[in-house]
């Protein structure tokens, strides 16, 4: 078993944003992993790992579109506990989502990959576009938004619970398959490989790397691909025309008491 | 021919009221490249559903039919089948719908199909090939300019009015989808959000906590305040990275967005990804014993104050107003 997960590094969204002319000014900003990308990596390692085992049921590779000396976030992932890495080296801020689809659906092909696992947008771009792309350039099943996973290994199937509009849709697809993960993917019972006992209780959130991790992460592989040796031509197809900053909240007011706020909410504001 | 393909969702007579945004923004792009708008319907037996949105008009000149067991229920698998055969029949230079779950699937797996750009959550349409979005937790608002055809769209529902029935009525004809398949995926079924509690992304009023609270059982005093108020509780990422209270709880762009009438933020900081998820909400209170606290800027009503004294006078102030 083969997962390859997406991984994407975003400007800080802790940051102020910086606005240049039509543009966001991203020439000083910190670059750090996109958070559903590491719910999606917390959750290919709860399939691969056999707790309270040493056997790993599945190799987990992070693959990222990024100039090659700009990996951080792969390096962050590899400490974290995935196994290896994939490098594609290109500008990813100037592709449009079918050129990053293309780059990782042909990535995951040369890999014999049985498992693709992004997470459902990224922070910054909020396109919610790349795993759907990958499933249908790869002719994939898909299961979107996924909050539960069960990974039956004698059907080779997965079971995902995904969120939808009206609650969560159970749906079971064959593998290989793409899944996007949603935030409750990485509450503590939210994934079960059957190896591991269905009611370990993992940590709530992503994994921290741990020290060990990290001296470890330096020393595992990444493969660094070019586009071109993919055979993938890059194409921007969407442009960003302009960004400007929305209109600011009117301005509220301090007020010096409980007693103070409750009236205001009951007469002014009309919301009690 | 520059037209337009919306992709109605249907209950089985008609369009579902979370399909009707999606409509109006396929009017408008309709109206903008001046071509025709013209609806789609997908499902086992669609012709009850497109006979409705044929007779209620809703600003189309052809609504289309395709039937298919293998598309009931939805999976994306499928539907994106018989979407890209739709699009390649009509030559429609447009396809989309309404942002919903099941299109936000859909639409992006119909495109690489179709090696087609789209454009995501759209929240306006300002020309045939130009369209705003909400980028970076909201932000900033990116204009973008689509250069090819044919190219996708998903509309943000709170963004564009529901579509009205009333205007003529135009006719169904029934499309082949050619071979539809679901890769060998099946739904078991959709189990339907229950709680004691109105889900957080449709409760009138929100409650949330953030690192301040210091443990969860200190968000005891929250959810009596919740509760008296008919609400949903929520939590800052911080606060459920803490492992406070459980991480489904989160408001924010890694969490929900919630747009309430009222909404609690207490000791809560008000980081860039948590206004992300709550600045649309129409009334908002924030109490946190740091005046220069960044929530307070988001504010209506801001209360500095520690909130193990601030939220139990609350508690007791709402109570007695609710009692008399």
């Amino acid at each position: 078993m083969k997962i390859l997960v997406t991984v994407k590094r975003i400007p800080d969204p802790d940051e102020s944003l910086k606005f240049a002319g039509n543009a966001i000014d991203t020439s000083s900003s910190k670059w750090v992993a996109n958070a559903f990308d590491e719910y999606a990596v917390e959750t290919a390692l709860r399939m691969a790992e056999h707790i309270g085992n040493k056997d790993r049921l599945a190799e987990v590779i992070v693959c990222s579109v990024c100039p090659k000396d700009k990996r951080q976030h792969v390096t962050q992932f590899l400490a974290m506990g995935a196994d290896r890495g994939v490098i594609v080296d290109a500008d990813e801020t100037a592709m449009d989502s079918q050129t990053v689809a293309k780059l990782v659906a042909e990535v995951f092909r040369r890999e014999g990959c049985d498992l693709l696992v992004s997470g459902k947008l990224s922070q910054d771009s909020e396109g919610n576009e790349v795993a759907q792309r990958a499933a249908g350039l790869l002719d994939l099943p898909q299961a979107s938004f996924a909050a539960t996973l069960r990974w039956d290994r004698g059907a080779n199937a997965l079971t995902v619970g995904r969120e939808v509009d009206d609650g969560v849709e159970t749906k079971t697809i064959p593998l290989p398959a793409v899944v996007s993960v949603d935030l409750r993917i990485v509450l503590p019972h939210s994934v079960k490989n059957g190896a591991t006992a269905d009611d370990h209780k993992y940590s709530d959130g992503a994994r921290l790397a741990s020290l060990r991790g990290i001296t470890m992460a330096k020393r595992k592989k990444v493969d660094v691909h070019t586009p071109a040796a993919l055979g993938v031509t890059p194409s921007s197809h969407v442009a960003v025309a302009g960004v400007t900053a929305p209109e600011k909240r009117a301005a509220g007011q301090i007020v010096d008491s409980a007693q103070t706020l409750v009236n205001k909410l009951i007469t002014e504001a009309k919301v009690l | 021919m520059s037209n337009v393909l919306v992709i109605v969702e249907s209950d089985g007579s008609g369009p579902k009221a979370a399909a009707l945004p999606g409509i109006t923004a396929g009017q408008q792009l309709a109206a903008a490249t001046g071509g025709q708008l013209h609806l789609l319907v997908l499902g086992a037996s669609p012709d009850a559903a497109a006979q409705a949105l044929a007779s209620g008009g809703y600003g189309a000149s052809a609504v289309h039919a395709i039937a298919g067991a293998e598309l009931e229920p939805f999976t994306a698998e499928a539907w994106t089948d018989a979407v890209v055969a739709a699009v390649r029949e009509l030559g429609v230079t447009a396809f989309g719908g309404t942002a919903s779950s099941t299109l936000r699937e859909v639409v992006p797996r119909a495109a690489a199909v179709l090696d087609a750009p789209i454009v995501t959550e759209i929240t306006g349409v300002t020309g045939a090939d130009a369209f705003t979005r909400e980028i970076s937790a909201g932000r900033a608002i990116a204009t973008l300019k689509v250069s090819h055809a044919p190219f996708g769209f998903t509309a943000r529902a709170s963004d564009f009015a529901p579509a009205e029935p009333g205007s003529p009525a135009t006719t169904v004809s029934a499309l082949s989808a050619g071979s539809v398949s679901r890769r060998g995926a099946t739904v078991v079924g959709v189990e339907k959000t229950q709680s004691a509690r109105p889900a957080l992304t449709e409760a009138d009023v929100v409650v949330s906590g953030g690192r301040g609270m210091r443990e969860g059982a200190n968000f005891k005093v929250l959810e009596e305040l919740t509760d008296l108020l008919g609400g949903a509780l929520g939590a800052s990422r911080a606060a459920t990275d803490a492992g406070m209270v459980p991480a489904d709880l989160q408001v924010g762009q890694t969490g929900k967005v919630v747009a309430p009438n009222l909404y609690f933020a207490v000791a809560i900081s008000g980081a860039i990804q948590h206004l992300a998820g709550m600045k649309g909400s129409k009334t908002i209170v924030a109490i946190n014993k740091d005046p220069e606290a960044p929530i307070f800027q988001v504010a209506d009503y801001g209360l500095v104050a520690k909130w193990e004294d601030a939220v139990p006078q609350l508690v007791e102030l709402v109570r007695a107003h609710k009692g008399g």
